[in-house]
């Protein structure tokens, strides 16, 4: 299992499982599950644009990553947020079926977009993913702060000169980068699902926001180690255990959560609240 | 620069003549106010008085259509270090991983951009300013579980990290029972004698801040009033204020506007001072 | 006249079909849509199309009617969602996220199985898409049926389902049952997203549902009329993507048309940036009528 082509996909799935676990801290905190959801699933428009037209996928994925990022931005601006991402989402998947209607060549490739070949990673793959994810991780690092305080206090955040829109912005697009590197690789259905249940899972055992991001990463490696594993073992798709295997963590995080929350109620009787 | 040196009595802040129009709307109308380091001062008015957009253009979050706004003598800008802003509440679920002294910490520098670097200094100070609300108790429980009361003096702490000379506070009480409310107000008080900060604190209700407010900033229908609250809370200000005749009463220390507003009512003073009247009293 | 209508489409029975089902779906995407939008669903809605995915390829593999797939595996989401979630959005959201997870890692098992159990490909494409004009007649009435009993329930439970969208506390407080009533108002996006997403594809699922809800919610406040409007749009969105994609059967480069999903969501997306121009506009001029200029004291 570790031999040979094996190692391109250890790694690579490792490489994805940082990101996501990062970035996912964030969607999570964010509120932004549905946009971690939709721009992966958008952005394979581009894919089939991208053949349509006749250019390497992964500028394609980009461009609609990059679009899409945009289109839920700035509508998102006015309108209600969802709306803006919904609308932004369809916009997109019509636009990919337009291009699939109009190219000769046909689909199997749409189910390796949606739910990942892991397990056929070639060794060229792995250096531009690698390079990708480094730049999502650093631009990550250097908006830090300013991103979780925009997050947790909007207004506070502005009057220090901290716009909510730029930040937004700047976090939509890292999540467009994020999605570009993964999606050729493990399918948009990974990136989604590692995004919000490895986070999620992670706030319910501490509380303390450094060691959450830390766990966030930890757990999205633990997922999709344990997906690989069970994928080569037994040959179902990869994406069937990052799913389920997410929804399980998430819902062991919600019974710990429901612990601490009782323990804190009972001690916290304080006559000063 | 440190506080304690400032002249006792110096302008923080300084508004003169400030007039914003949204849309078609005259939201504030030459409004001037003062606040001096160390002076207590209350910001009264009703929803839709105009106390947010006040808020907002000190802030530089909203632009004023005329006059201005002066921070130590200084116009203000899009970010200024000076002012520390206290929001009503936040909206995180109970589960988000994010203590009360993390977010303190964020006040310290939450606004730098680039990797955190763990550091003694800002832990000594997030120390100091939990120790200031009397928030060492809860310190590590997450923000998402406190209580109304925990919360406000977890925000207030926050503003305060970031060693602002003026201080705004909007709306803190708006949620809070009665005690919770007299305590924060008490704490806030003390803390701005102390440290000789100029404080601003918005609200709508007159009673809660009577015991420490040095002076009063009376908002109706867009426009100021302001001084001391014997002076401002009278029947003949108030009127003049409205553009309608309101009688102030003081019952038991406390004090009731009320407007005669008769079926027949249709400006906007009287419908300011009816929707003023029902909170009030 | 025959420029913009090719020829034969008031005789084409897939067109007929097409026009029927879509109106049906049209009316009920609705009122459902302005619920859906009021109470920020708008991922609940589009999960549920999605996850229709998993109940079309597990019912394949049983050997069942894709119908029951999709009415069975939605349902059972919306039991979840409710379960996991919690009243606040962002709850939900995660909630709707994993549950959609979970259910698309199934669905790539079911696809997985379907293609060696019973070789073949391209599910995944069409469940996504649909195909307007290959809908079978015989599913019409079930259509129409379903549609009448999702609008009927909606009437019904209307005015508290309003407020406790609107204001769940002071619906509590008036003695509505805010969690049945939310989870009620779950299952019938369930039900009416399995049969959208059945005959017409969960992308114009999703469009039909969120789009002409938030346009007619940005053109007017009220309700009432915000539920006619969207109606209206949305029924007017599908015969023009309809006419328009029938149109298209002569159109470069295959001659084999451009999809309905496509030009039907554009018309939705366009109407939905027309009414953030139209509805800000609108807004500006009330406020100048209604306030007179304050009298100096």
């Amino acid at each position: 299992m570790f031999s040979g082509f094996m190692v391109n996909a250890w790694i690579v799935a490792s490489v994805v499982a940082a990101v996501a676990g990062v970035v996912g801290f964030f969607v999570v905190l964010r509120g932004s599950a549905f946009v971690a959801h939709a721009l992966p699933n958008g952005s394979f428009a581009g894919a089939a644009g991208a053949a349509l037209v006749g250019v390497n996928t992964l500028i394609g994925l980009g461009v609609f990553a990059l679009l899409g990022a945009l289109g839920i931005g700035l509508l998102g601006r006015r309108g209600r947020h969802d709306v803006a991402t919904a609308l932004t989402l369809v916009m997109m998947l019509a636009l990919g079926a337009l291009f699939l209607s109009l190219s000769v060549e046909y689909a199997p490739e749409v189910y390796s977009l949606l739910f990942g070949e892991v397990l056929g990673i070639s060794s060229n793959q792995v250096g531009p993913t690698v390079a990708l994810a480094a730049v999502a991780l650093l631009a990550m690092a250097v908006i830090y702060r300013p991103l979780m305080l925009s997050s947790i206090l909007s207004e506070a955040a502005e009057a220090r000169g901290v716009s909510a829109f730029a930040i937004e912005l700047a976090f939509l697009l890292v999540v467009a980068l994020a999605t570009t590197m993964t999606v050729p690789v493990v399918g948009t259905l990974l990136i989604f699902s590692l995004m919000i249940g490895a986070p999620a899972a992670a706030r319910s055992l501490t509380s303390r926001p450094g060691r959450a991001l830390l766990l966030s990463v930890a757990i999205a490696l633990a997922i999709v180690w344990a997906s690989i594993a069970g994928s080569y073992q037994t040959n179902y798709p990869v994406g069937f255990f990052v799913g389920t295997i997410s929804a399980g963590c998430f819902v062991a995080g919600r019974l710990w959560a429901g612990g601490w929350r009782r323990s804190r109620r009972i001690g916290g009787q304080r006559a000063a609240s | 620069m440190t506080d304690a040196q400032q002249p006792i009595g110096q302008d923080i802040l300084s508004v003169n003549g400030l007039g914003v129009r949204l849309g078609d709307r005259q939201v504030l109308d030459d409004v001037t106010v003062q606040v001096r380091a160390g002076e207590f001062t209350g910001l009264i008015g009703s929803n839709g008085a105009g106390k947010t957009t006040l808020f907002r253009v000190i802030l530089g979050l909203t632009s004023a259509s005329a006059g201005e706004v002066l921070i130590a003598g200084r116009p203000r800008s899009r970010r200024n270090p000076l002012i520390g802003y206290v929001p009503q509440k936040f909206s995180l679920d109970p589960d988000a991983p994010l203590r009360a002294r993390d977010l303190v910490a964020l006040g310290v520098d939450g606004h730098k951009f680039g990797p955190v670097r763990p550091s003694r200094e800002r832990r000594a100070i997030v120390d100091e300013m939990l120790d200031a609300v009397g928030g060492r108790e809860f310190a590590d429980t997450r923000v998402g579980l406190l209580s109304g009361g925990e919360q406000q003096r977890v925000l207030i702490a926050h503003a305060l990290a970031s060693r602002p000379r003026l201080l705004l506070l909007d709306e803190p009480l708006a949620n809070l029972d009665l005690r919770s409310a007299s305590e924060v107000v008490a704490l806030v008080a003390g803390i701005a004698r102390e440290q000789r900060l100029a404080v601003l604190i918005s609200a709508h209700e007159i009673n809660p801040l009577l015991p420490v407010m040095d002076r009063i900033v009376y908002l109706a229908a867009g426009r100021a009033v302001q001084g001391r609250t014997e002076d401002v809370i009278t029947s003949e200000v108030l009127s003049r204020l409205y553009g309608h005749h309101v009688d102030v009463l003081s019952v038991h220390g406390r004090i009731l506007v009320v407007a005669d507003v008769g079926p027949q009512a249709i400006d906007d003073g009287a419908r300011a001072a009816a929707a003023h009247v029902q909170i009030i009293a | 006249m025959s420029a913009l209508i090719a020829p034969g489409f008031f005789s084409s029975g897939p067109v007929h079909t097409a026009l029927i089902v879509g109106t049906a779906v049209a009316v009920i995407s609705g009122p459902l849509g302005v619920f859906t939008v009021i109470r920020g669903q708008a991922f609940a809605g589009e999960a549920l199309g999605d996850i229709g995915t998993t109940g079309g390829a597990g019912a394949f593999l049983a050997g069942v009617g894709p119908v029951w797939g999709f009415l069975v595996i939605n349902v059972l989401a919306a039991g979840l969602m409710e379960l996991a979630g919690v009243q606040r959005q962002r709850g939900r959201d995660l909630a709707t996220g994993i549950v959609l997870g979970a259910g698309l890692g199934l669905a790539a098992l079911f696809l997985y199985l379907n293609t060696t159990v019973h070789n073949t490909t391209g599910a995944a494409v069409t469940i996504l898409f649909g195909s307007v004009f290959s809908i079978a007649q015989s599913s019409v009435p079930i259509v129409v049926v379903l549609a009448v009993v999702v609008l009927m329930l909606m009437a019904v439970a209307a005015r508290p389902l309003l407020l406790a969208s609107a204001s769940p506390e002071l619906a509590a407080a008036r003695g509505v049952p805010v969690r049945l009533v939310g989870f009620g108002y779950l299952l019938a996006l369930a039900l009416s997203v399995a049969l959208c997403a059945l005959t017409i594809g969960a992308i114009l699922s999703t469009a039909l549902l969120v789009g002409p809800a938030a346009a007619a919610l940005r053109l007017s406040r009220r309700p009432g009329a915000a539920v006619v409007t969207a109606s209206l749009l949305g029924v007017g969105a599908i015969w023009l993507g309809i006419l328009l994609a029938y149109d298209s059967y002569d159109w470069p480069p295959h001659h084999q048309g451009w999809p309905v999903s496509f030009f039907v969501v554009t018309v939705v997306f366009a109407a939905y940036l027309l009414s953030g121009v139209v509805g800000e506009r609108s807004r500006r001029r009330s406020r100048a009528h209604a306030r007179p200029a304050v009298s100096a004291g």
